[in-house]
């Protein structure tokens, strides 16, 4: 976690005020000088807020202080994941690990998103959108466009005529030992 | 003239004191002044021009499309734009033009509006920098401000000026540095986790996500879909609201988009703070939060006390989860979106063609970088027959209790609630990618994308300079599809606080000259 202040120690103290810096003569905080109003809610209170005298973690409403920690995470167990799981990975996304680092990214989001175990969610349905209280709008089966074939396949790099050109399918990615790929190598 | 707000502009060229295509050619000079920013990845001079002199053409026979006509923006490079290239920032679109515009496009230039380009972005909007594209970084205009500079001589030890840049936050940074460098006077982010928001608390302007399912998404190349939308960057509220206004409908082309009618609306000046009640979520104190920022919030609570709103602590107690929650949802849906990319109709295509998956790989090698290969990896394995219950689900199911917390504050009787948007100031590039994308996403994200996860709309308004000169925003999260209290407590807000301009050494004196050569009677 990156400290605030770029190096410089930032000390929270109950009523030390940090002033941001107005410039160019510019009115700041409806003309009411800041450090003063600090000082004097410091003093016990002149503006009758009775929750924040005497309680030094509360400044008004703002907790001055954090109220949770990040929690230690815990490091994956032995091989958690294993080359066939990486493996098979690089298959179903078509996208390769590339290198060590490539494989360190993944354990590492895999380390964070264990963070989600601590959460209880007994009884709790999954959401999958916000609006699933409505109806999602269907228009009517009715032609209103078409006929751009032409603009269409101008994006592609390989037509003919009206087709689209693929490569032959149906030819599975060639197995983890005659394949190019790193993760042949980190075994 | 540039430094006007959207509203002065549009009154500016009703009463004829500039006309449109003055306008749109100082904007396109001032982009080539500020190239150094590399804001814009595209900048589409000729059609701009055209559009300006159309609108004038409106102009001059009194039949003008609405308050946006003849108005420059941008647009982040992730939205579709008929004729003009779309890359996302990344090798897989580069040299793509699409065949349509997305409909906040076309909406915009139905108004009138003059497209000047499409701004930087991390590629495919992954990251929280604008740091990660293949155009390169985007410096943040208040890296060259007067006010940081001064802090920096007192402060700094001896380091070369130009290598000591700020980032921009992101992912919409050109967005965020395009309005905050007085280029254009709106631009368009997209909004998946905080991407609008946190690039314009850095660079000191307000940016707005709204509800998701008010603005369409069609056209925007999707990242997450239950959580995407457009987002709104402007130098202010109102002009904020303005663009709402223009962009917000259903839309018959995204079945995601609510069909609820939407009224524009116009903001009051004055609010009756005494019926208002602010909500404070203690959660929202998460470790690493800047004291200055700490203080900025205090005040600000303050502030909405003193003018006799209700201020409440409230507690939204799965904070603490909502990002790793975001983080499991978001490289799902990534995997899931990114496998259109296969370089069959569009794109990039490898060479490499013994079958299709074959071609497909290659093709996806070549044309993803790091954060974008990364994500899908993860997504997919979150995707796993094995782990779907385990990830996937249970990351569902953390989504509702975060979707309720807010439900349950709402429902006591809070109008909006009141966070930091980010935990300090920015910070110089060399800092940032000290770490890695994900770290810094995780970090920086931390505020903002619980309103993406309820869906929720929310605001980000300037609020204050931090020590160093800096901007520091704050954040108001509002009810759904309630822009109107939302946007009119910003403002309010924004006039107590009244951030101060960004002052650009050098780079208004350029804006001068190209002034005085042109003769115009309208004087900044």
């Amino acid at each position: 976690m990156r400290k605030s202040g770029g190096g410089r120690m930032w000390i929270l103290r109950f009523g030390r005020y940090i002033r941001g810096a107005p410039s160019g003569g510019a009115s700041y905080w409806g003309g009411l000088s800041p450090g003063r109003r600090f000082t004097q809610a410091a003093a016990g209170g002149s503006d009758g807020r009775q929750d924040a005298a005497g309680d030094p973690r509360r400044r008004g409403r703002v907790y001055q202080n954090p109220t949770w920690q990040h929690v230690e995470q815990r490091p994956l167990p032995e091989k958690k994941v294993t080359v066939e799981v990486f493996d098979h990975l690089e298959r179903l996304a078509l996208v390769d690990f590339r290198n060590w680092e490539g494989v360190q990214r993944l354990e590492k989001a895999i380390q964070f998103a264990d963070q989600l175990h601590a959460v209880n969610t007994e009884g709790v349905e999954p959401m999958d959108s916000v609006l699933e209280d409505r109806c999602l709008y269907l228009r009517e089966d009715n032609i209103t466009e078409g006929n751009c074939s032409e603009e269409l396949l101008r994006n592609a790099r390989e037509t003919v005529e009206e087709y689209f050109i693929a490569p032959p399918g149906n030819i599975p990615l060639p197995k983890l030992e005659e394949r190019d790929t790193f993760l042949q190598v980190s075994e | 003239m540039l430094r006007v707000s959207l509203r002065e502009i549009s009154a500016a060229l009703k009463e004829g004191r500039v006309s449109p295509t003055e306008l749109c050619q100082r904007c396109l000079s001032f982009i080539k002044a500020t190239k150094f920013l590399n804001a814009y990845i595209t900048i589409a001079e000729d059609t701009a021009l055209k559009q300006a002199e159309e609108s004038e053409e409106r102009y001059r026979r009194g039949q003008i499309l609405g308050d946006l006509d003849g108005i420059p923006v941008a647009v982040k490079d992730n939205f579709n734009t008929a004729g003009i290239e779309t890359t996302c920032a990344s090798n897989m679109l580069k040299g793509y033009i699409p065949p349509y515009s997305a409909t906040v496009v076309q909406k915009l230039l139905d108004q009138g509006a003059v497209l000047l380009g499409k701004t930087n972005l991390d590629e495919f909007a992954m990251g929280s920098g604008s740091t990660d594209g293949i155009f390169g970084p985007v410096r943040n205009p208040w890296s060259y401000s007067r006010q940081y500079r001064e802090k920096s001589v007192q402060n700094s030890h001896t380091e070369n000026e130009d290598s000591n840049w700020l980032v921009t936050g992101g992912s919409s940074g050109g967005s965020a540095a395009a309005v905050s460098s007085f280029t254009c006077f709106a631009a368009l982010g997209s909004d998946t986790g905080g991407s609008t928001r946190n690039p314009a608390a850095h660079c000191g302007v307000v940016g707005l996500k709204p509800t998701y399912g008010l603005i369409s998404r069609h056209g925007l190349i999707p990242l997450v879909n239950s959580m995407d939308v457009p987002g709104i960057l402007t130098r202010c509220v109102d002009d904020a609201a303005i663009v709402l206004g223009v962009l917000a409908g259903h839309d018959p082309k995204d079945s995601t988009t609510v069909q609820d009618p939407f009224k524009p609306f116009e903001l009051t000046s004055f609010i009756d703070a005494s019926k208002l009640c602010i909500g404070i979520p203690k959660e929202y104190h998460a470790p690493g939060l800047s004291s200055e920022t700490l203080a900025l919030w205090s005040k600000a609570a303050d502030l909405f006390e003193n003018a006799g709103a209700k201020v409440i602590e409230v507690s939204l107690p799965h904070t603490r989860y909502s990002i790793i929650c975001y983080h499991v949802l978001c490289t799902a849906e990534v995997a899931s979106n990114m496998a259109r990319f296969d370089g069959l109709e569009y794109g990039h295509r490898s060479s490499m063609d013994k079958s299709t998956e074959v071609m497909y790989a290659a093709t996806r090698r070549e044309g993803f970088n790091d954060v974008v290969r990364g994500r899908i990896l993860s997504g997919n394995y979150f995707l796993l027959k094995q782990n779907y219950e385990t990830y996937f689900i249970k990351a569902q199911k953390v989504r509702r209790l975060i979707a309720n917390d807010f439900v349950n504050v709402f429902r006591n009787g809070i109008d909006v609630l009141l966070t930091p948007t980010t935990l300090s100031d920015t910070i110089p590039y060399v800092e940032f990618i000290k770490e890695d994308n994900r770290t810094r996403s995780a970090q920086d994200d931390i505020f903002t994308q619980a309103a993406n996860m309820a869906g929720l709309p929310a605001i980000t308004v300037p609020t204050a300079l931090s020590e160093k000169g800096l901007p520091i925003g704050l954040q108001f999260i509002g009810r759904a599809f309630q822009e109107q209290q939302l946007l009119t407590v910003a403002k309010w807000f924004e006039n107590q606080v009244k951030f101060p301009m960004i002052q650009l050494q050098g780079m208004m004196d350029h804006g001068h000259t190209v002034c005085r050569h042109q003769k115009s009677a309208f004087f900044s």
